[in-house]
């Protein structure tokens, strides 16, 4: 019974903005995102107050218990006091594994505010520093809990002096971070410091936390804490001085609530016009107002169907509501409104603005679409942005043929459900492939296929290369199959500082024209060029350079269809090309528009540009990892071994302590398999992460093999085409 | 050796004497049938009268591979024959320049055309048209034959429109879905030149004894069935009067729609 009073306590909550915080966690893996959770909603009377630590709450797949990692983003709502107020705190939890960055990106949209915890033994890790970029890029105000301090007692046996001064240099290296990655006009209030208690340190597994404030509050000192180790007493310091009331006293005090938040990011993260309605009501959080609420996340399950999570900026959402669903250009009616209390959905009459709600009846909508009420005109969110891109792929099928429909099911749930699955079917071979954004990645899909029952083959991991040019080429002729539409087209190597642009999205497909010119002109674009854009697809740019042709407008769709064509599918080894610039210089097109259709133009563009890049000295470019390790000395020969036996490059190498840092680069392709070499090589002593690094040319004596066998693999002849085959007699 | 486009004009016996005489001396006959429809032919009846196989070729041969029919033609006499007249509607002059870059002498044998038919069947003087273009589907969207439209009526000249036909896919356009398009276009474009109170006329089957013409508001004519394709379509402009009285009597125009355009 105690859960129904607490959905009570909740839903009066809900409707009071200023004692609501909306917030996630991020961490590097096994720094203890998910014990502190469990803790925290332990303390909210969900679950027992001893199971937490033990029953990882927020993990409810089976295989995030044997990862001990966290998957799928999950959301909470939870209720604490604090100074004699009740506070409502809805905790989305975020996955802290680097395969899953897109989840993080995701969810950061829903949340004014995030707790980055940080093992005091391992310090700042690469996936730290990626959260946490990515947090303060989203505007996500950061507070800093410092885990494990238990193990600096214990296992490291530091004095209370040492361990000071160890905090002292984990804080300078956090805020290192802010003043860095976050925006300039708040960089310097969001800085963390121990005296205002932004700061906290404890032990989640031990259920206990510090801070300046509650040392005050309560009395104590960090010597009593550490004290009580030595004594054999820490039992006693989860009732002492409890992590739930720490950490939530800090959320609470720290990160901003919904209304405050609104008002800063609103204007941010939303394109449309502050001053209309939808915009006044958006920035006040107004519940009254007409509804707007993103969607970040989307399961679909077995008896509900698409249960679509999101954060709602205005208005109230309630069942029979109408909405429009503004990518998708549909209208759809809210069916059933739900709140989350860990992984169980709780069904309540309504949800006002400034909260994370669960809705079904959304069948149309995908992870970051925009919900408006209708009646109301005005644009969605910004698409979402992600920082990685698909690098590897696995080809999978049924072990029985029979399952083939199920399996294809299966597969649309899971891309539906997390957009950094691609999959695509095999034309050729009828293959499925999906592709993921790491090998553990697409474990995780393999692992979801046979928990609905399907018995699956997968292929080896397959790296995903880009194609590229490297010189200019052209302007080569193409014609339409009726040979009554011309057109001239070249190919080049575009900038790497425009390619930055794309990968930052300051450049986008969407972008108004004119921002996209100026841009391209500060990057050294000659002016015609720079106006022309007509599309941006990948790292890749299509431009009409064309002068007073007639009806290129009534074209100009299966133009960038044709370019869409060629830079999905390079004439290499159909991977996806990488920093092309197509320039349409000159077209002819005929006068009546059944003799110009798709089926005439798409092919006249599509051939010179396959033939452009062929004659452009293709190359193939190989995704690599950028690889940390941190290992004792005695075991660094055993590690660079690994490294250098995978063709990794070593860049940096730093000493702490007795603890070498050492920083690699690593190509995709020699890194399956990578934890049972470094794991047997060091004797399991080294801490290493790797994440997505960058593009680069695979070594010359690599280049023909790669194409040949990648070739075959799609079922094509070995040799690659040569440009003549696309050019006209 | 010759390439001879021999046009099958608008019907079964469309054909001129000349043309059958042609398909019948040649050593090899070549027909495509992509580019229109002409009622009631069929290819065993032609391969009857001319006397020998003929082989119907599709889009994708002609535009991408010709190699085949040119390669006979400069060994043997080839006749390729084309619905209408053969460098009319759809231009097969593409091929015939490819032919002449490999030596090969090409020749016309013309026949009844649906340019000149259209006008003929509806009474209008053919003098007094302006630019045509073709209603392509939805799936082609364009707003070209609109465009077409206004700059004629303008010049007070009359509008043929012929209507998106697809062997590939087995579809012809009919004149209604042709007037939903172009009423969409309106509704777009606001030139008010095809408005549901415009006099249009719709011509079915023209060079056919089975042919229809209908000329009355466009309102109307949406809704009437005019039976097999294929179809057009015919915005006049101002009307000459003899243009005029021809649409009432051939036609069937409502008198106070037409005297409205005579000048």
């Amino acid at each position: 019974m105690r859960r129904y009073k607490h959905v009570e306590e909740i839903i009066k909550l809900m409707w009071k903005p200023e004692r609501i915080r909306n917030i996630g966690i991020v961490a590097h893996v096994d720094h203890g995102k998910t014990t502190l959770t469990d803790s925290l909603v332990a303390a909210s009377g969900i679950i027992s107050f001893d199971l937490a630590g033990e029953q990882l709450f927020t993990d409810f797949l089976d295989i995030e218990q044997q990862r001990g990692i966290t998957v799928q983003t999950a959301a909470v709502s939870l209720a604490h006091t604090y100074e004699g107020n009740e506070y409502l705190i809805n905790l989305l939890d975020t996955p802290g594994h680097v395969d899953f960055s897109g989840d993080v990106t995701r969810a950061l949209r829903a949340i004014d505010g995030v707790i980055v915890v940080m093992d005091a033994v391992e310090g700042i890790m690469p996936q730290t520093e990626t959260v946490t970029r990515q947090a303060l890029q989203e505007r996500t105000k950061p507070v800093l809990f410092i885990n494990k301090v238990d193990r600096l007692i214990t296992e490291l046996k530091l004095s209370p002096e040492e361990i000071q001064a160890r905090f002292a240099k984990l804080i300078t290296k956090f805020n290192e971070l802010i003043r860095r990655f976050a925006p300039k006009d708040v960089a310097a209030d969001w800085m963390v410091n121990v005296e205002n208690g932004s700061v906290a340190f404890g032990s989640a597994k031990e259920k206990w936390a510090i801070s300046i404030p509650q040392m005050k509050k309560k009395n104590i000192s960090f010597k009593d804490i550490y004290q009580a180790y030595q004594e054999g007493r820490q039992a006693e310091l989860a009732k002492l001085t409890p992590l739930y009331e720490v950490v939530l006293d800090m959320v609470i005090r720290h990160l901003p609530d919904p209304k405050a938040a609104q008002q800063k990011r609103v204007p941010v993260l939303w394109k449309g016009d502050i001053e209309s309605e939808i915009g006044k009501a958006m920035l006040s959080a107004d519940p009254n107002g007409k509804l707007c609420m993103v969607i970040t996340d989307i399961v679909v399950d077995e008896q509900a169907g698409v249960i679509s999570t999101g954060r709602i900026f205005s208005g109230t959402v309630e069942k029979g509501k109408a909405v429009k669903l503004l990518n998708a250009k549909q209208t759809s009616k809210i069916q059933q409104v739900s709140i989350y209390m860990g992984p169980d959905r709780v069904i309540v009459d309504k949800v006002p603005a400034g909260n994370i709600a669960a809705l079904i009846g959304m069948k149309e909508a995908v992870v970051g679409e925009t919900l408006m009420e209708e009646g109301v005109d005005a644009p969605g969110f910004e698409e979402l942005r992600y920082i990685s891109e698909p690098v590897v792929t696995v080809a999978i099928e049924p072990k029985n043929f029979q399952e083939l429909p199920k399996l294809v099911d299966r597969l649309n749930k899971i891309a539906k459900e997390d957009p950094n699955i691609r999959v695509k079917i095999n034309e050729e071979t009828g293959e499925y492939l999906v592709s993921g954004m790491g090998e553990v990645h697409l474990e995780i899909v393999e692992y979801k296929l046979r928990e609905a029952g399907l018995e699956v083959k997968t292929s080896e991991p397959i790296v995903v290369y880009r194609e590229t040019v490297t010189k200019h080429a052209g302007p080569v002729e193409g014609k339409s199959p009726n040979r009554h539409n011309r057109f001239m087209i070249s190919v080049e190597p575009l900038e790497p500082e425009v390619i930055k642009a794309i990968e930052d999205k300051r450049i986008t497909d969407d972008q108004d024209r004119k921002e996209r010119a100026a841009l391209l002109r500060e990057l050294g674009w000659d002016t015609h060029l720079a106006r022309n854009v007509i599309a941006v697809v990948g790292p890749n740019v299509l431009i009409n350079a064309t002068k007073g042709v007639q009806f290129m407008r009534d074209v100009q769709d299966y133009i960038i269809e044709a370019f869409k064509n060629v830079v999905e599918e390079g004439p290499l080894m159909r991977e996806p090309c990488r920093g092309l610039k197509v320039i349409i210089e000159d077209a002819m097109l005929h006068e009546d528009s059944v003799h110009r259709g798709p089926a005439q133009i798409i092919p006249a563009v599509r051939r010179p540009i396959l033939a452009c890049v062929l004659l452009g000295d293709p190359i193939v470019l190989e995704p690599l990892l950028k690889l940390e390790v941190k290992v004792p000395q005695e075991f660094m020969g055993g590690a660079t071994k690994v490294i250098q036996g995978r063709r990794g490059r070593i860049i940096d190498m730093q000493t702490e302590e007795d603890i070498i840092v050492l920083q690699a680069l690593l190509p995709v392709a020699n890194s399956f398999g990578l934890a049972a070499d470094l794991r047997s090589e060091t004797e399991g002593r080294a801490i290493w992460a790797t994440e997505f690094a960058k593009f680069e040319k695979l070594p010359p004596e690599l280049q023909q093999q790669v194409i040949q066998n990648t070739r075959k693999r799609k079922g094509l002849k070995p040799e690659p085409p040569k440009p003549e085959e696309f050019m006209e007699k | 050796m010759p390439l001879i486009f021999v046009g099958l004009g608008l019907e079964r016996a469309g054909i001129s004497v000349r043309g059958l005489e042609e398909a019948r001396r040649a050593d090899a006959v070549y027909a495509e049938f992509y580019t229109s429809i002409v009622p009631r032919l069929s290819v065993e009846e032609l391969q009857q009268l001319i006397g020998k196989p003929v082989r119907v070729v599709d889009r994708k041969t002609v535009e991408e591979n010709p190699d085949e029919i040119l390669r006979r033609a400069k060994r043997e006499r080839v006749v390729f024959l084309v619905p209408g007249d053969p460098m009319v509607a759809t231009t097969h002059v593409d091929l015939r320049l490819r032919a002449h870059r490999m030596n090969i002498q090409t020749e016309i044998v013309h026949a009844g055309s649906i340019l000149s038919a259209v006008a003929g069947a509806a009474g209008l003087q053919s003098y007094k048209f302006g630019a045509s273009a073709t209603i392509p589907f939805p799936d082609n969207p364009s707003s070209r034959p609109y465009e077409i439209l206004v700059q004629n009526k303008q010049r007070g000249l009359h509008t043929l429109l012929l209507l998106d036909f697809r062997a590939e896919e087995e579809r012809a356009m009919t004149a209604n879905q042709a007037i939903e398009i172009m009423s969409g276009l309106e509704r777009k474009h606001g030139k008010k030149v095809f408005l549901p109170e415009t006099l249009a006329v719709v011509v079915a089957r023209v060079g056919d004894p089975d042919a229809r013409v209908r000329a009355a508001m466009i309102r109307e004519l949406a809704s009437q069935d005019f039976g097999d394709p294929p179809h057009s379509l015919v915005v006049p402009g101002a009307l000459h009067f003899m243009e005029g009285e021809a649409l009432k009597v051939f036609g069937g125009a409502p008198a106070d729609v037409v005297d409205q355009l005579v000048r």
